[in-house]
């Protein structure tokens, strides 16, 4: 063979076997012998880190936690709506973790680590290795620290190795949000041994080491990352965290056009197109050969937020006359093109415990009217509504058309860009602005989890300054409360029920993560939003 | 002189340094906030902020800066997690090398049309000329390169994947000096060789066309200026050759304006090819510079735009050192 073309590389390398030492890049990479295949995946965003404890680690980088390192458990998988696998929630499944018990107060948790599992250096992994992982999280700061307090997990003292195989956790109390928040991809297990032999006593986490040299026990090792480029994942052929994974090497490569992503998934040059624009997802749809997923990302909703700090907003009629007046529809066809769940239109009564779930608000603009003029501001008035320009691709457009409907009913809105870097500042940190988009999502699915992070005042994502003392209430006994309680259901629709009636977030459409796919399948949505490449399989 | 070159770039330097300190810390972002993740509380903002030098007095974080920077210290970027000058180690000679082989090409393509152009003026040549040049300017650079990828492409599937400088089938080549082109032939990996020069065809001839257009009207212009000189006129009466004229006499003379244009258009295209490197997915320093800025990753700000700074000092000597060359009359001494 002398000529290298890519789409004959693919069709060797497409879910059959190849003989390496053919092509360059095999060459200075030994493949295994094994049979495999590459997929090439890409990705408008940058991956800055391969180390997710680190203060700067972006988004997308999460995907190398979840790629490279194991965790002691992880979620099932089951069917998403709007076509694909995602993950679930409901399931907790091992993953270095053999088995586990919780004491019968739910204040211990023992972990039994599986007796076959190694490091990539081939050292096996130990208690001890789990204990340093989890120390390390809750002490470095920063976002890892704020979410495995999410999981009642705050200090060292609590994480003790009880044998070479055995993990204990101690709580402080009970809590049904300390199991999935194991398996979110914070609590990843590094290869102590390694990172400490590569540690300094300025930087005992090893933190400069990792950020560039995974050491983990995971389904891929890091076969080469040139940052700002590409990333290539080397499957682990040793993984027992599940079942080995089907590419022998995935190649990740940043592609910051879409236009460009697109016409490369289009042509089929690359198999995967991660994250692709509404308008991309709902055109590609249509395109032979190609696949796309939308999946409504779970707890995350698309809200318009008024602040409850400026005066016409302390006004639930002036409130309620915004509900009324969006022109829901419009937005969700012009903004996401269609894709996601609507959030508008429900029923007014509450009978289950279903979030996201739809307001029982929808386009009306009689009601819009009656309420503005039973307001204590019925002339109307002046306020500027802020966007990301981060997030400009849904929020300029959802913006423009609330800023017409609202001109009807006599207020008057300017459109306020806010750039990326300052939005946080602005929105979610000093909570000043009047009335703006907010997009909040929970990892963890549970609507008190949403609640406590988006409706309770003073946290980061209560962009309203909203503060209800029974919501205050409701969210802190539901919070670590199982949802089997019968306690449980009713107060939690008592919660939805004040939502909707005091409106600090008025809920606008549940947003999808589109993936396009051209010869690969097995995609599985999680609820990090990042790519999992270890479901990926070759078409046939 | 050369010394003295130098030695008058150092103030423009230091004003450089002051200035783009300054400039980051105007800027309306919060680095420490948005670094701290989107779950992050204040306290945990706070300890980043400290972590980052950032808690302390203005004044006080210039001088730490300036004394690092004395000590060749760039800084470390923040969302890279590398040091600045390694980003742009990384990054500047895919940026030039781009840069480069664009404007080689233009020039191949600019300087024959615009003699041509000057030599018939009004002729078809002439015209076609005036068209390349007003589509040239006219056309924003993404949209030639999205054209030129759905066209070469995706259409008629003679270019390759628009995936950055290599396609993944081959290794980048040894490092020596940053450019795929030289470091493969160094190498004598000539399939990689040829490979990178694939990946440059598209974007290298989107900024041609746009950097075609200033110095094609320059060399028309200039030529047309020299050939109506009175030295021409003497050249012609005294029955010197059509050709001597032309080439010994008028193009020299008129090449001086087209090398001040070529270095001006070689600088602004290095920092304004941001469009072209999005695009075509190239890892050069305009996106690293655009992507620091939006996460007021101020270091990496600060390193760019020093880096410009010490790169145009450097072009600017090389044009001085090149008018020497061209014209007897300016003297280096």
């Amino acid at each position: 063979m002398t000529e290298t073309s890519r789409r004959q590389f693919l069709r060797l390398t497409g879910g059959t076997t190849i003989t390496a030492a053919m092509l360059p890049f095999l060459r200075a990479i030994p493949a295994s012998a094994q049979s495999g295949g590459t997929i090439v995946v890409v990705s408008g965003q940058t991956i800055n880190s391969l180390d997710l404890h680190r203060t700067g680690t972006n988004r997308p980088s999460y995907q190398v936690a979840v790629n490279c390192y194991d965790r002691l458990v992880s979620f099932g998988t089951k069917a998403a709506p709007g076509g694909g696998l995602s993950y679930d929630y409901s399931v907790i499944v091992p993953e270095l973790a053999e088995s586990w018990t919780i004491s019968e107060d739910g204040l211990t948790m023992t972990f039994r680590l599986k007796p076959d599992a190694t490091f990539w250096d081939g050292r096996q992994v130990m208690a001890e290795d789990v204990k340093w992982s989890f120390d390390r999280a809750v002490s470095v700061g920063g976002f890892p620290t704020v979410q495995m307090k999410a999981g009642g997990l705050e200090r060292p003292d609590q994480f003790a190795v009880a044998d070479d195989g055995s993990f204990v956790i101690t709580l402080d109390r009970p809590s049904k949000l300390t199991l999935p928040d194991l398996a979110v991809p914070v609590p990843f297990i590094i290869n102590a041994e390694l990172a400490k032999a590569n540690a300094t006593a300025d930087d005992p986490w090893a933190m400069a080491y990792l950020h560039t040299t995974p050491a983990g026990s995971g389904a891929y090792k890091v076969a080469r990352w040139d940052q700002g480029q590409q990333l290539v994942y080397e499957r682990n052929d040793a993984w027992v965290g599940g079942e080995l994974p089907a590419f022998e090497r995935v190649i990740v490569r940043e592609v910051p056009s879409p236009a460009t992503r697109r016409a490369l998934i289009e042509r089929g040059d690359v198999q995967m197109s991660f994250d692709i624009p509404n308008k991309d997802a709902s055109e590609l749809a249509a395109v032979d050969g190609v696949d796309v997923y939308s999946t409504p990302i779970e707890n995350c909703i698309h809200c318009l937020c008024p602040n409850y700090a400026f005066e016409p907003f302390q006004d639930p009629d002036v409130r309620k006359a915004l509900a009324y007046a969006i022109p829901y529809e419009a937005i969700f066809q012009t903004a996401a093109y269609g894709r996601g769940a609507p959030m508008w239109g429900g029923s007014a009564e509450i009978t289950d415990i279903a979030w996201p779930r739809k307001s029982p608000y929808m386009t009306d603009m009689a009601k819009a009217r009656e309420h503005m003029a039973a307001s204590g501001f019925a002339s109307g008035f002046e306020v500027p509504l802020s966007i990301s320009l981060d997030l400009a691709d849904w929020m300029e457009p959802t913006a423009l058309l609330l800023q017409e409907a609202f001109a009807a009913l006599g207020i008057n809105t300017q459109i306020e860009k806010i750039p990326g870097a300052n939005w946080r500042t602005a929105a979610l940190v000093e909570k000043r602005l009047p009335l703006h988009l907010e997009n909040f999502g929970g990892w963890l699915n549970t609507p008190d989890y949403y609640f406590f992070w988006a409706y309770k005042d003073g946290h980061l994502f209560n962009s309203s300054n909203y503060r209800n003392e029974e919501i205050e209430e409701l969210v802190d006994t539901t919070l670590h409360m199982p949802m089997d309680d019968p306690a449980y259901a009713p107060k939690i629709k008592r919660m939805f029920e004040i939502a909707f009636e005091d409106l600090p977030r008025i809920p606008l459409w549940q947003p999808a993560l589109n993936v396009a796919m051209n010869g690969a399948d097995g995609y599985e949505f999680w609820f990090h939003r990042q790519l999992d490449v270890r479901p990926l399989s070759a078409v046939g | 002189m050369i010394l003295g070159r130098v030695a008058q770039a150092i103030p423009v330097v230091m004003g450089v340094v002051v200035i783009s300190f300054l400039l980051t810390r105007a800027l309306p972002g919060d680095p420490a906030a948005y670094f701290a993740g989107p779950a992050a509380d204040a306290a945990s903002i706070a300890e980043i902020r400290q972590a980052l030098g950032l808690d302390k007095p203005l004044i006080q974080q210039f001088f730490i800066y300036v004394g690092d920077l004395m000590t060749g210290d760039l800084g470390t970027s923040l969302s890279t997690g590398q040091p600045v000058a390694m980003d742009l180690a990384a990054r500047l000679p895919a940026s030039l090398e781009l840069t480069l082989v664009a404007l080689i090409l233009s020039c191949v393509i600019a300087i024959p049309l615009g003699v041509l152009a000057a030599t018939r003026p009004g002729s078809w040549i002439d015209h076609l000329c005036r068209v390349v040049v007003t589509a040239g300017v006219s056309m924003p650079t993404f949209f030639t390169g999205i054209v030129l990828i759905y066209v070469f492409y995706y259409l008629a599937g003679v270019a390759p994947a628009p995936l950055g400088r290599l396609d993944f089938i081959y290794l980048s080549p040894p490092q020596i000096t940053g450019f795929y082109l030289i470091d493969a032939a160094i190498a004598g990996d000539w399939e990689t060789w040829a490979g990178a020069l694939k990946q440059l065809v598209l974007p290298a001839g989107t900024l041609a066309l746009f950097t075609l257009a200033p110095i094609a009207r320059m060399t028309r212009a200039s030529m047309l200026q020299a050939l109506s000189s009175d030295f021409i006129r003497t050249a012609r009466a005294a029955g010197l050759g059509r050709r001597k004229i032309l080439y010994g006499y008028a193009f020299r003379n008129a090449l001086l304006p087209v090398i001040t244009t070529l270095g001006m258009v070689f600088s602004f295209t290095l920092g304004a090819n941001v469009l072209v490197e999005k695009v075509f997915a190239w890892p050069g320093i305009g996106s690293y510079a655009v992507e620091a800025l939006v996460v007021s990753d101020y270091a990496a700000v600060q390193g760019f735009v020093l880096a410009m700074a010490l790169l145009f000092v450097a072009l600017n000597l090389i044009i001085d050192i090149v008018y020497a060359l061209i014209d007897p009359r300016i003297a280096l001494g």
